[in-house]
């Protein structure tokens, strides 16, 4: 396996974030390529390398670019930096080490589309960032890679930074587009996609931050390059957001198909105080978590992890030792999606909520014995009966940590106490 | 009412209409624009950025409602978020609230006697790999211990 690295290669370099150093890196050489490839050939390279969205849901980019092609003019590009599944925090460190990385394949898509103005859409809390990002817009628009005569191409490219406010649903392509216009950020019912109606009702594009910053590589290395680092069907990297209890939790740029074991016990330096481990959460705090068993012969890719159940989602992993509660942290989880489901579909409104209260009970010890089936068939109600992800995004972690802990569940109901809380 | 933007929001306000081809889209940057000045997003507030937009107020309400970044309350000089969901509560983020409780003599929600700090829980700040984290108005403040977490109050008071 190739472990060469796409997006943290000279991300350790000092002042890379500025675009001299940048430009000294090979920086912004695929804007050139665009023009000498033109909008088919840099559709299909794209196809062929098989690049898969990195915001979750893992769909092909070359695909999603091809479906706005013919479509009318003007065209709009959103930038999902809306980063907020729990475990999640790998477009944050492009966007504050590498944001001359994520505006050239901004540009190359821009150019490539037709697309005469691109938004980045970057949850509201990131304000370090977006000023990092307006600075780094600033450098390239002096340098003449943005604005009226990109490369002096007479192409025109401008790009915003739209901050959001505090809403994770937001990282829901329709509902970024929804918040862009100024409105709540409530899910669109789909179709019609994005590519068709997007934003100010015109075709739009909706790429993760992660899955832009590949783009320059993969022009200016072709696809075959790309697929060659990693396995087939899941070429490239993955920034790989490692949190929770691990010795040396952060992020790290991993070859798809690496060992999910390997990347806890030597990557990431092993679970901390050298406890056991108990439960892993794989891909973003929505993903069915996993037992050790599991992760046994697992690798990092969507497919294996698919296959063991569960979703390589946004990359990042929660690691759970031994003597963690799980009831406590599927409640922690539960409070966040209850907090914030946008309240427009019932299923979710009221059911989200609704898993939280029982698995507060039980937590407290004032549990009853049919929860456990409560809850499910709550999860059951609200899978797939809503506009977005979001309630499956609750349900998920409920219907798995039930399945795969039920005793400690059971043990909270019959013992009316937390086992773990040793105050009460 | 009687409320006005100061010369600075408005620069900015100029700036962010020329962003959007249309107006009504630069209602979330005006709220956070809004918030810089006065600090909380009042029914005052909502009247001049409606008035701004040329826009009816219950559509601004409707949005500064539905985001949770838009306070709705006066907050103090330093507005605490403490982060308690999934890699931050593992990593002790609840010890980190229970000492900032202490240290400032307030509870979660509420604001200290001369205004200086105000001191709420959020969920996830996307920053889980440096947990627990907290945010102190726009700045991040990441790998919380508790002797970092004394040191980081006392250079503000």
């Amino acid at each position: 396996m190739k472990t060469e690295k796409i997006l943290t290669k000279y991300s350790h370099i000092k002042d890379y974030h500025k675009i001299d150093t940048y430009i000294k890196y090979d920086g912004y050489k695929s804007i050139q390529k665009v023009f000498e490839l033109g909008q088919k050939e840099v559709i299909d390279t794209l196809i062929a390398s098989q690049l898969r969205g990195r915001g979750g849901a893992g769909f092909s980019t070359g695909m999603k670019w091809s479906f706005i092609v013919n479509k009318p003019f003007p065209r709009y590009l959103a930038i999902n930096a809306d980063e907020g599944e729990p475990g999640t925090f790998k477009d944050r460190s492009i966007m504050r080490n590498s944001p001359h990385l994520l505006l050239e394949g901004i540009i190359v898509a821009c150019l490539t589309l037709e697309i005469e103005i691109a938004y980045i859409y970057i949850r509201g809390e990131f304000v370090e960032e977006a000023n990092i990002l307006e600075k780094a817009i600033e450098e390239a628009r002096v340098k003449g890679f943005i604005g009226k005569d990109v490369a002096k191409s007479g192409k025109k490219v401008e790009i915003w930074v739209h901050r959001g406010a505090g809403a994770y649903v937001c990282g829901e392509e329709t509902a970024l587009i929804n918040s862009i216009e100024g409105k709540k950020g409530q899910p669109r019912l789909k179709p019609p996609f994005p590519a068709e109606v997007g934003i100010f009702g015109k075709p739009t594009i909706v790429n993760n931050v992660e899955t832009i910053a590949n783009v320059p590589y993969i022009l200016m290395n072709g696809a075959q390059k790309f697929l060659e680092i990693g396995i087939p069907k899941n070429g490239g990297t993955r920034l790989i957001g490692i949190s929770g209890h691990v010795n040396q939790p952060g992020i790290y740029e991993l070859p798809m198909g690496f060992s999910f074991k390997e990347s806890i016990y030597s990557v990431a330096g092993g679970v901390l105080n050298g406890k056991k481990l108990k439960a892993v959460i794989p891909g973003g705090s929505s993903t069915p978590v996993l037992l050790p068993e599991e992760i046994e012969n697992l690798t990092l890719d969507f497919d294996s992890i698919q296959g063991a159940g569960s979703m390589m989602g946004s990359g990042g992993i929660i690691v759970i030792s031994e003597g963690t509660c799980m009831v406590k942290t599927l409640l922690t989880l539960e409070e966040f999606y209850a907090h914030e489901s946008c309240g427009q579909c019932t299923p979710c409104r009221e059911g989200v909520p609704w898993i939280r209260d029982i698995v507060e009970r039980i937590e407290f010890g004032h549990g009853k014995e049919r929860d456990l089936d409560k809850i499910l068939s709550i999860c059951d109600n609200m899978m797939g009966n809503t506009i977005c992800a979001l309630a499956d995004a609750a349900a998920m972690p409920a219907k798995s940590f039930i399945q795969k802990f039920k005793s400690e569940f059971e043990d909270h109901i019959k013992m009316k106490k937390c086992p773990f809380n040793l105050k009460n | 009412m009687g409320l006005e933007f100061s010369k600075k929001s408005i620069d900015k306000i100029k700036e962010t209409l020329s962003k959007y081809p249309e107006k009504e889209a630069s209602l979330l940057p005006i709220l956070h624009i809004a918030q810089e000045q006065f600090s909380f997003i009042s029914q005052d507030v909502i009247e001049l950025v409606a008035l701004t937009l040329d826009i009816n107020s219950s559509r601004v309400k409707e949005v500064a409602t539905f985001y949770t970044m838009y306070n709705k309350k006066s907050v103090g000089k330093y507005h605490i978020q403490l982060c308690k969901n999934i890699s931050c509560s593992l990593r002790g983020s609840s010890q980190i609230k229970e000492q900032l409780e202490k240290i400032l003599n307030i509870k979660v929600g509420e604001t200290t006697s001369d205004g200086k700090f105000t001191l709420n829980t959020v969920e996830c700040l996307g920053a889980c790999g440096t947990a627990p984290v907290m945010q102190i108005n726009d700045k991040y403040y990441e790998s919380l211990t508790p002797e970092n977490l004394k040191a980081i109050i006392d250079s503000l008071n």
